[in-house]
């Protein structure tokens, strides 16, 4: 056995109870993150792998409840912290960045005052060395004439400037692992690419992991180290970032790979997975992705358990791919 | 697919085509403006003498970034907005010609299908009133006949008919977006402008509903202006793919040509920043700066201050898009060079 890894999430399960009954938006997901690791968390929407970063920051909020499993968190268990305990952790140790930058930012507030907040926060230093470590996050994150940067507020911003700023925030505790939900879907490609670089960057120099959530395969494909697949709410399989997209094992992560036009001859019918994802309200017993695969037989309706077929990749399917 | 020589008259063509929006001054500018402060009402170039044309059976990827004017551009093709200037044609005549002669298969020729699923379509209608409205109002259907229409219709873009009575709200995105290609369909069009129809979707839904263009083009003979961002897209549906940048087309070409041998400098920046479904660990290397605001573009060539080749000339003179090889046009006076 190696160090301990930085985070480790077993058997997560996060419910919501609503009136319609449970809904079941995590259930029984576990993967781990070393230092300075980035690991992509990839899945289409209802998938649960944004309520399994909003789980790791204890950020859920009734009808939703962790029901089982633990996240150990640098030798804690997350899932166990008081609320006292919990702001020494959240944007110190632990941070999160936003799909909307605006969520983040407070728009009658100057980005300095937001920065500085952050830091005075959790550390006991004068307002000067606050404002000079803000300073040095917006540098960080490629922001020219950030003294100029500091006094302005979020609207006088651009989208991708403001999701820099949301990013330095992050940033500015230097924290020992961050959750990026999303952070570059609003943008366009050429800031998209600017944001991956910084942060690539960023967590290369200062050995910061990273969780990058996302429903686009190519956004990780170039930045993260091991990818986890999620699927209704299930774990998939994980592996590292070539064994996924070379080699994928599981039926749906083929399916999504093949979805993507640049792997399909141009103007063909693209290869797409039939139906839908099921409602997460009704999903029984069984592999969730039965209805859609076309590898289903019987034996699917029970519950597949978590395999190992090689160091370091694990699978939940009775059917793999060769 | 196929190249054929020049064709009689393109189906859609844009000659000169510009737009500006202008901000009405609020009252305190007004006032200010009276007593003489420089309170000046703020105009935004949104197009700036945009030629294009496209032939039938034609499907033309509408690349740019945020701000570009592209969906300006489409909104104009689909008569939403009246340009500044420029004049729009259709089969060669030009769009006020139809008008006035009230030709009803013209005027609804060209659709548009909107970007947001959710935005797109009145919360409060019934799915047979949002894809019945428009054949009934126009005459297309007679009132009587409109639910076997509809429910044609629905079966056309693979969504089950029996679900007609339901709510927008009682749907997924995917057949969301599938309701708004419909209601786009039902009045018989020509040619669709698609302004970001997929970029809602998730992966996998995105390419069934891809899957739909492409067989609806090859059903009906569409014509497509298909707007989008997202050049992995464009690539997989489009014959032609057009660059533009700040209210200006800056290339244009076939879809192979730009892939392989794009030629203006914006192009190839924007080529190196697909995210490619690779597994090698790739360092981005970002174009500068971000897009100008359009409220006071710079002069001369609008992508000189982040091209790595410019210039004085291009920081003066505004390049022209002109023919650098067969079919391929592009703007930039680096093609001068001797």
């Amino acid at each position: 056995m190696s160090a301990p890894p930085l985070l480790q999430v077993d058997g997560l399960r996060m419910h919501f109870f609503t009136k319609a009954g449970v809904v079941k938006a995590v259930d029984d997901v576990s993967f781990r993150v070393e230092r300075g690791e980035i690991l992509g968390l990839v899945g289409e929407s209802g998938s649960g792998k944004s309520m399994t970063g909003y789980s790791i920051l204890g950020l859920v909020d009734p009808p939703g409840r962790i029901v089982e499993g633990r996240i150990v968190f640098d030798g804690t268990d997350l899932t166990r912290l008081d609320a006292a305990a919990w702001r020494r952790i959240r944007g110190n140790r632990i941070a999160m960045i936003f799909q909307d930058p605006m969520m983040t930012l407070n728009p009658v507030l100057r980005i300095d005052t937001q920065i500085v907040e952050a830091v005075l926060a959790h550390a006991d230093v004068s307002r000067e060395s606050a404002l000079a470590r803000a300073r040095e996050a917006l540098v960080k994150v490629g922001i020219a004439s950030p003294d100029e940067r500091l006094l302005a507020y979020p609207h006088q911003f651009s989208g991708g400037m403001r999701q820099r700023v949301a990013i330095a925030i992050a940033l500015v505790n230097g924290p020992d692992l961050i959750i990026a939900d999303e952070p570059t879907t609003a943008l366009d490609v050429t800031i998209q690419g600017q944001i991956l670089f910084e942060m690539q960057k960023v967590c290369r120099e200062s050995g910061t992991a990273l969780v990058w959530i996302t429903h686009d395969l190519s956004v990780i494909a170039g930045i993260a180290d091991e990818v986890c697949v999620m699927y209704a709410g299930r774990f998939v399989e994980s592996g590292t970032v070539a064994d996924i997209l070379d080699r994928p094992l599981h039926p749906y992560s083929r399916g999504l790979i093949d979805s993507v036009p640049s792997r399909n001859e141009r103007g063909r019918p693209l290869r797409q997975i039939p139906g839908m994802t099921p409602s997460l309200l009704s999903l029984g017993e069984g592999c969730p992705f039965r209805e859609r695969c076309t590898s289903a037989t019987p034996h699917c309706a029970e519950s597949p358990a978590v395999t190992e077929p090689s160091p370091g990749r694990r699978l939940r399917c009775f059917h793999p791919l060769q | 697919m196929s190249a054929t020589g020049p064709a009689p008259a393109p189906l859609l063509e844009l000659r000169g085509i510009s737009k500006r929006f202008t901000s009405r001054l609020d009252l305190a500018a007004r006032i200010a403006a009276r007593l003489g402060a420089g309170a000046r009402p703020q105009t935004v170039h949104a197009l700036d003498g945009v030629d294009l044309a496209i032939g039938a059976g034609e499907v033309v990827g509408l690349v740019g970034e945020s701000g570009c004017g592209k969906s300006t551009l489409g909104r104009i093709v689909a008569r939403i907005l009246e340009p500044s200037e420029g004049e729009r044609r259709w089969m060669g005549r030009p769009y006020a010609d139809y008008e006035s002669q009230g030709s009803r298969s013209e005027r609804l020729a060209v659709q548009m299908v909107f970007q947001d699923p959710f935005a797109s379509l009145n919360p409060r209608m019934r799915i047979v009133d949002v894809i019945g409205e428009a054949p009934v109002v126009h005459g297309l259907v007679a009132p009587r006949e409109r639910e076997t229409y509809v429910a044609q219709v629905m079966e056309r873009v693979g969504l089950d008919a029996s679900l007609a009575r339901r709510f927008p709200h009682q749907f997924s995105g995917g057949q969301r977006s599938r309701i708004g290609i419909a209601r786009a369909l039902a009045v018989k069009p020509r040619f669709l402008v698609c302004d970001e129809a997929v970029a809602a979707l998730d992966v996998s839904i995105q390419a069934q509903v891809l899957n739909l263009f492409i067989r609806l083009r090859e059903e009906f003979g569409l014509t497509y202006l298909f707007i989008s961002h997202d050049l992995g897209v464009v690539r997989h549906l489009s014959d032609r793919v057009v660059i533009m940048y700040l209210g200006r087309i800056v290339e244009s070409a076939s879809t192979e040509e730009v892939f392989a041998r794009c030629n203006h400098p914006y192009t190839q920046a924007l080529l190196a920043e697909i995210p490619r479904l690779e597994a090698t660990k790739r360092a981005y290397i970002p174009i500068k700066g971000e897009i100008p605001s359009p409220l006071d573009p710079p002069g001369g060539c609008h992508f000189h201050p982040r091209c790595p080749h410019s210039t004085a000339r291009c920081r003066s003179e505004a390049p022209r898009l002109r023919e650098i090889s067969p079919g391929h046009l592009s703007a930039c006076h680096l093609n001068d060079a001797p």
